[in-house]
């Protein structure tokens, strides 16, 4: 963008251009799938989802509740040595209020989703979860309140899906 | 002097950006680099290495979309290095370039960035789903507009920021934009158009983003026995900096973005910046979103915490004001192809010091200016100070 160039390339093309035949392409669908190891610290932190509790883990040095548990501590490059149960009640952080999907298609319904700074970590740790049980969105405010609503136990399966979301709680 | 060799950049080139270009990533490339070239008065033999910036190879569907792109970037046959780090990438090519010469180990180095995000279908949107946690954060349904969303309410709640003042920064950026022959979303908006949008997710709303683009930039890197050969008016490359903040990103408070920090002041302290807004003349801060503006003025140190939106309310951002900011019209205006678009962004502030910038040329003779990119899971910040 100098006064020095007079043509900039490029040569556009709308979308539907492709639709129409008009651009020559080639498409193609990947196939790969993918199993992850959950690892050590957040194997044992699924396992207790599975019991309804949500565990942290401990840096002697630094003296911080850490969650997600990991197994060493990224500020003091230690291993963590303690594990410690968090509660499943907490602050709302920050949240969003979203009317599209991951692929960017329209929501019927919005989803609400939040940074919930648990009970009994450290200041301003915690967990991406969802809101529910919130009534009017445009009440939802930063600061309230929550609680996790779980699955019941025979339906849980070791995931972060087995709290089903977060539900605003009274003071 | 840091380094053993001074570096300065001596040609720049870029390519329209837009939401769908008929040419290949690699075509993109060539036209930058051949463009930067012809600017520089130099050829492809006068050329020692090549970096390469391009982002998610989940755009293209090319995996090593280094390699592919590669002949494109002028690379054959020539010592070339592909670099990454999501959104901050386009300016930390120009950061890899820069070692590249001032180690004395080469005298020229083109630098290329591309972005092709079209080919990936039904949006770009979805490849950033595979950028989050497997175990914790994609079965939640995790969606790239989220962690801005979630960024940006964080931002407004901490320093008690209206929508309107936020909304400012897309009414300048798209209109700067208007002067821009690249852009590909120019258009005069009132603050008005931008609360009315529709809400993608809250507080984001349409117009509060930029759009995914095609599009490439280049520029010539060169040591300074060189630039006194090719040009008579060289732009230094005085200060670089580059800092990753922790991928706990649910564990930090999103208000302010400390790595942006840190990344500017390694590039201040190199440059021999003490006071930023007062020593910077022309600002190109990553503004992908129109909050991110007002994020990275603040991170960039061009004005307290919280402070940004008043500025900009003030008028001191537009382009005759005392801080221009994204004279280009940034990514809101000009199209956001990630690599890209950060290096537009280097490429802006080199024509503005060269006096080039023409209808967008900030007034005052501008000496000193500086660009940011930022990316990764909110976390990652680059920062070059370019002097004349
Ligand atoms: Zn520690």
């Amino acid at each position: 963008m100098s006064v020095k160039i007079k043509h900039y390339p490029g040569e556009e093309v709308e979308t539907k251009d492709f639709r129409e035949g008009k651009v020559l392409f080639e498409s193609f669908r990947p196939k790969a799938k993918y199993a992850w190891s959950a690892g050590i610290a957040i194997s044992r932190f699924l396992e207790e989802l599975k019991n309804g509790r949500i565990i942290a883990t401990t840096c002697s040095k630094c003296g911080r509740i850490m969650v997600p548990p990991r197994i060493y501590c990224e500020k003091c490059f230690k291993p963590t040595d303690g594990w410690t149960y968090v509660k499943d009640t907490g602050v709302i952080n920050t949240f969003s209020v979203s009317f599209i999907a991951a692929d960017a298609s329209r929501l019927k319904e919005p989803i609400v989703v939040a940074i919930i700074n648990l009970d009994g970590a450290s200041e301003g740790m915690g967990i991406v979860h969802r809101i529910e049980e919130y009534g009017d969105w445009r009440e939802i405010k930063i600061g309230m309140r929550v609680k996790a609503v779980w699955k019941p136990p025979e339906e849980r399966t070791g995931a972060i899906t087995d709290i089903k979301y977060f539900k605003l709680v009274k003071e | 002097m840091f380094g053993k060799k001074r570096v300065a950049i001596v040609g720049a080139g870029v390519t329209l950006f837009r939401r769908n270009l008929k040419e290949t990533g690699k075509e993109l490339s060539f036209h930058a680099a051949k463009m930067a070239l012809e600017q520089a008065g130099m050829e492809l033999r006068d050329i020692q290495s090549v970096v390469m910036g391009t982002a998610p190879d989940a755009f293209d569907g090319v995996h090593m979309k280094g390699e592919y792109l590669a002949d494109g970037a002028g690379a054959y046959h020539k010592p070339y290095t592909r670099v990454f780090v999501g959104g901050g990438t386009g300016v930390f090519a120009p950061l890899a370039g820069w070692w590249h010469v001032a180690s004395g180990k080469f005298d020229t180095c083109l630098v290329v960035c591309e972005e092709k995000m079209s080919s990936c279908y039904p949006h770009p949107q979805y490849a950033f789903t595979t950028i989050f946690d497997p175990i914790l954060e994609r079965p939640i349904g995790m969606n790239l507009i989220w962690i801005f969303a979630l960024e940006m309410n964080r931002y407004m709640h901490k320093h008690n920021i209206k929508k309107e003042d936020i909304a400012l920064v897309s009414v300048k950026n798209k209109r700067n934009a208007l002067d821009n022959p690249i852009a590909q979303l120019a258009a005069n908006i009132t603050v008005e158009d931008v609360l009315n949008s529709e809400i993608m997710a809250w507080p984001v709303q349409r117009l509060d983003v930029s759009p995914t683009s095609d599009g490439a930039a280049a520029a010539v890197l060169v040591s300074e026995d060189i630039a006194k050969e090719v040009t008579d008016n060289p732009v230094w490359i005085d200060g670089v900096g580059w800092c990753i903040d922790s991928t706990y990103w649910t564990d930090r408070d999103l208000y302010y973005p400390d790595y942006v920090e840190y990344a500017a002041r390694m590039a201040y302290k190199m440059a021999g910046i003490k006071n930023p807004p007062k020593e910077i003349d022309v600002a190109e801060p990553y503004d992908p979103f129109d909050y991110k503006e007002l994020h990275h003025m603040e991170g960039l140190l061009l004005c307290k915490k919280g402070e940004a939106p008043k500025l900009t309310r003030e008028g001191v951002t537009q382009r005759d004001g005392d801080l221009p900011t994204c004279p280009s019209g940034g990514l809101l205006g000009c199209g956001n192809p990630i690599a890209a678009a950060g290096m537009m962004k280097v490429c802006e502030i080199f024509w503005q010091l060269r006096g080039e910038a023409g209808k967008r040329q900030v007034p005052g003779d501008p000496r000193t200016g500086v660009a940011q990119a930022w990316g990764d899971l909110m976390q990652y910040g680059s920062v070059i100070v370019l002097r004349r």
